[in-house]
């Protein structure tokens, strides 16, 4: 499959919106994961608290970022791992060839990684002559389809039954499995060998401990758990801001993580490793690796965007999110998608081809009103376009549109009766519905949407009124 | 040794931090200007070696063992784990052998090296091996280092006797704990993993099991037994601590 560019969001979106498939699969996913969210977290009256907790931990944490990844480095060397500080994509794909090298690897497993998605491992490997093997289920189809994930959390969440069936019946030459758990007991099959036959082991970490120096991973499958145990080398890949200080600061985020990603009090797995087996374990990788990856993140510390790094990668913003609810992953065409993907890719990737996808929002609000980490994603995405904007990375159209609304604006002799007119004409365009489906000078709006027509009266004619009646107390 | 910041592509940026940005106007600034000073180092490593407790939900605070007991079973049968309770650990064999017969399975018994000696001759049909995971292996029966209340977790730690991958290989996984080493969270956990330690490094592994293998990725309908077991059955020995 040719890969999605964020360049053509725009386009990327409508042809989204017009496949049935899709829609279908993504109203599963909202009719399934946000009640159990929901459910989830109703049950744990403490939640909103661990949220405030869970947010001061991370924002300390980001204030002494050097200080507590020097920590963990100390603590995974102590134990005999190794750490590599990557400060760019390409330097981190150099040392875990190196490694895999060096261990004469041919085939790699891999556990589900968003780390890995952004470094394309998966061509970079096939290019160097070694195969790598996705191990989660989800991941194991996007490659087979040749694919990419389009959620961070399920990757191939906007595959039906049906696909996942064709797909293992042409690359696993059948016969055609039909029912969910024959083709789970398919993978499941399949993969057995790989793991066995595996030579380097790599995961993602949803967490590194300064503390102890150890990397966490939580999944649901135990993929990441076979992944990591079986090969000679377990290469961990982590970007910088996974780290925490301590195993009771990692706990607090766990009481979060899972509520919010899935609705499930606690995941599965959870696991903590530190180091290399130790000289008379009788299984475990002789050789660990914690590859610590920057690539972009430290230059936002400091800045309007350094709340981004306290994401947990949970998902909730885009399993509420209008937009990815509608158009799905695929769309935004970069690794990170959604709420959370619409902020961390300009800031990965630059400005110059994401500068759609900060627009790719109603404002609504959802994303930061269920964030486990209140990471204020609406304020982070307008300051995108504030910065798009000053550096007239906005079309020439949306320019004119509000050098016009300025001019405008500063007089407000003309604003006010021009917005009059402007409302009450809107108002009569759409008087049947009270929508408008189509707006003269805004195809590129109202293509995609319905503009809802105004009551008729403007805001600051309601203002007054509204704020006349409260000083009679008439309403 | 060059310094973290400077590794680290552009951190030191972090270090000069730029004008506030739009967002930031009204905002304290919250990342560190310039390198630790001794005192602020001091600070860091003292909140890493007393490593406090964050706010914990009462659950995680219980401390009646009636109900850390009551507690652990709900919340790992919530999470799909089945929980047979015993009297004694001599009862483990019998047990075993019951789960086996009624699950259809073949009287083939991997054991962990850390497991106790229970009493195996009394089920001699059941034939028992002592090792690390094989492929072929179907049961496997290894040891709880604690479990946990709060979540129905089993916490289960690697050593020289206690090999990992018989947690995830076999299909059914059956788990020896004790009453006594219940405890209410994961901290409790923590802490007595340091005093195992003494000072010294966590196992190479640390597993906390919630419930079987599982997977939703086939459009989000939960399946159990993805790739590690498809079932896990807690035999909890009430043995009175
Ligand atoms: S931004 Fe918040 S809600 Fe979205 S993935 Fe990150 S932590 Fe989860």
């Amino acid at each position: 499959m040719a890969h999605l560019d964020p360049r053509d969001f725009k386009a990327n979106a409508r042809a989204a919106l017009a496949d049935r498939q899709l829609s279908d699969a993504l109203s599963r996913m909202s009719a399934g994961l946000v009640p159990k969210r929901a459910d989830a977290v109703a049950a744990l009256p403490e939640f909103d608290a661990l949220r405030d907790r869970a947010r001061e931990i991370k924002d300390h944490t980001l204030a002494n970022l050097d200080h507590y990844l020097e920590v963990f480095e100390a603590n995974c060397q102590a134990t005999g791992g190794q750490v590599h500080w990557c400060g760019t994509a390409d330097e981190a794909r150099s040392r875990i060839l190196e490694i895999c090298r060096a261990a004469d690897a041919r085939t790699v497993t891999k556990g589900k990684s968003m780390v890995g998605e952004e470094l394309h491992l998966n061509p970079f490997f096939e290019r160097h002559g070694i195969t790598p093997v996705e191990t989660d289920l989800g991941e194991y189809i996007v490659q087979l389809a040749d694919e990419v994930p389009s959620h961070i959390v399920a990757p191939a969440i906007h595959k039906t039954k049906e696909q996942v069936s064709d797909l293992f019946e042409r690359h696993h030459g059948g016969p055609r499995q039909e029912e969910p758990e024959a083709i789970i007991g398919e993978a499941r099959e399949v993969l057995r060998q790989r793991f066995l036959d595996a030579d380097v082991g790599i995961t993602g970490a949803n967490y590194l401990v300064a503390e102890t120096g150890s990397s966490v991973i939580v999944t649901n499958e135990g993929n990441g758990d076979l992944t990591q145990i079986l090969p000679k080398v377990h290469v961990v890949i982590a970007s910088i801001e996974k780290i925490v200080p301590t195993l009771e600061d990692a706990t607090t985020i766990l009481r979060l993580l899972a509520r919010s990603a899935t609705g499930q009090p606690f995941s599965a797995y959870t696991t903590f490793s530190t180091g290399p087996k130790r000289a008379d374990d009788l299984d475990g990788p002789e050789a660990y690796h914690v590859i610590l990856l920057d690539n972009g993140r430290s230059a936002m510390l400091g800045t309007e965007f350094q709340d981004m790094l306290r994401c947990i990668r949970c998902g909730a913003c885009m399993n509420h999110c209008p937009v990815y609810q509608s158009v799905g992953g695929h769309a935004y065409g970069t690794v990170y998608v959604g709420p959370m993907g619409s902020v961390l890719s300009p800031a990965l990737v630059g400005l110059e081809t994401t500068k759609h996808l900060p627009n790719a929002s109603t404002f609504c609000g959802r994303c930061e009103a269920v964030c486990p980490m209140r990471i204020p994603l609406p304020r982070m995405l307008r300051a995108w376009r504030e910065r798009a904007h000053e550096s007239g990375q906005t079309t020439v159209a949306e320019r004119r549109g509000l050098r016009l609304w300025a001019w405008f604006a500063r007089r407000p002799a003309l604003y006010g009766p021009g917005a009059r007119l402007a409302a009450r004409a809107l108002a009569w365009l759409g008087r049947d519905k009270g929508r408008l489906a189509r707006l003269p000078f805004a195809a590129g709006w109202t293509g995609g949407r319905d503009l809802p027509a105004p009551e008729g009266r403007t805001f600051q004619e309601q203002w007054r009124k509204d704020a006349d009646g409260i000083r009679t107390g008439r309403s | 040794m060059p310094t973290a910041s400077a590794r680290v592509g552009h951190e030191r940026r972090f270090r000069k931090r730029r004008g506030p940005g739009p967002g930031s106007r009204r905002r304290a600034p919250r990342a560190r200007c310039g390198a630790l000073t001794d005192d602020a180092k001091r600070e860091l490593d003292q909140r890493l070696a007393a490593h406090p407790r964050n706010l914990q939900p009462a659950v995680a605070r219980e401390s009646d063992a009636a109900r850390i007991l009551e507690r652990f079973v709900q919340a790992a049968e919530a999470a799909d784990v089945t929980v047979a309770r015993l009297s004694s650990a001599d009862a483990v064999p019998e047990a075993v052998a019951g789960y086996l017969q009624s699950h259809n399975l073949p009287p083939r018994l991997r054991l962990s090296p850390g497991a106790e000696s229970y009493p195996w001759e009394r089920v001699p049909l059941v034939e028992t091996s002592r090792g690390a995971a094989r492929g072929e292996d179907r049961v496997a029966l290894t040891p709880a280092l604690a479990g946990v209340a709060e979540t129905g977790s089993l916490v289960l730690e690697s050593g020289p006797d206690k090999p990992t991958a018989l947690n995830f290989l076999p299909e059914h996984h059956v788990v020896t704990l004790r009453a006594s080493e219940l405890v209410a969270s994961p901290e409790d956990v923590w802490d007595r993993l340091r005093a195992a330690a003494g000072g010294g490094s966590l196992p190479r592994t640390v597993n906390l099991i919630t419930g079987p293998s599982r997977t939703g990725d086939i459009e989000l309908t939960i399946h159990l037994g993805a790739h590690g077991p498809r079932a896990l059955h807690v035999l909890l020995i009430e043995d009175q601590g």
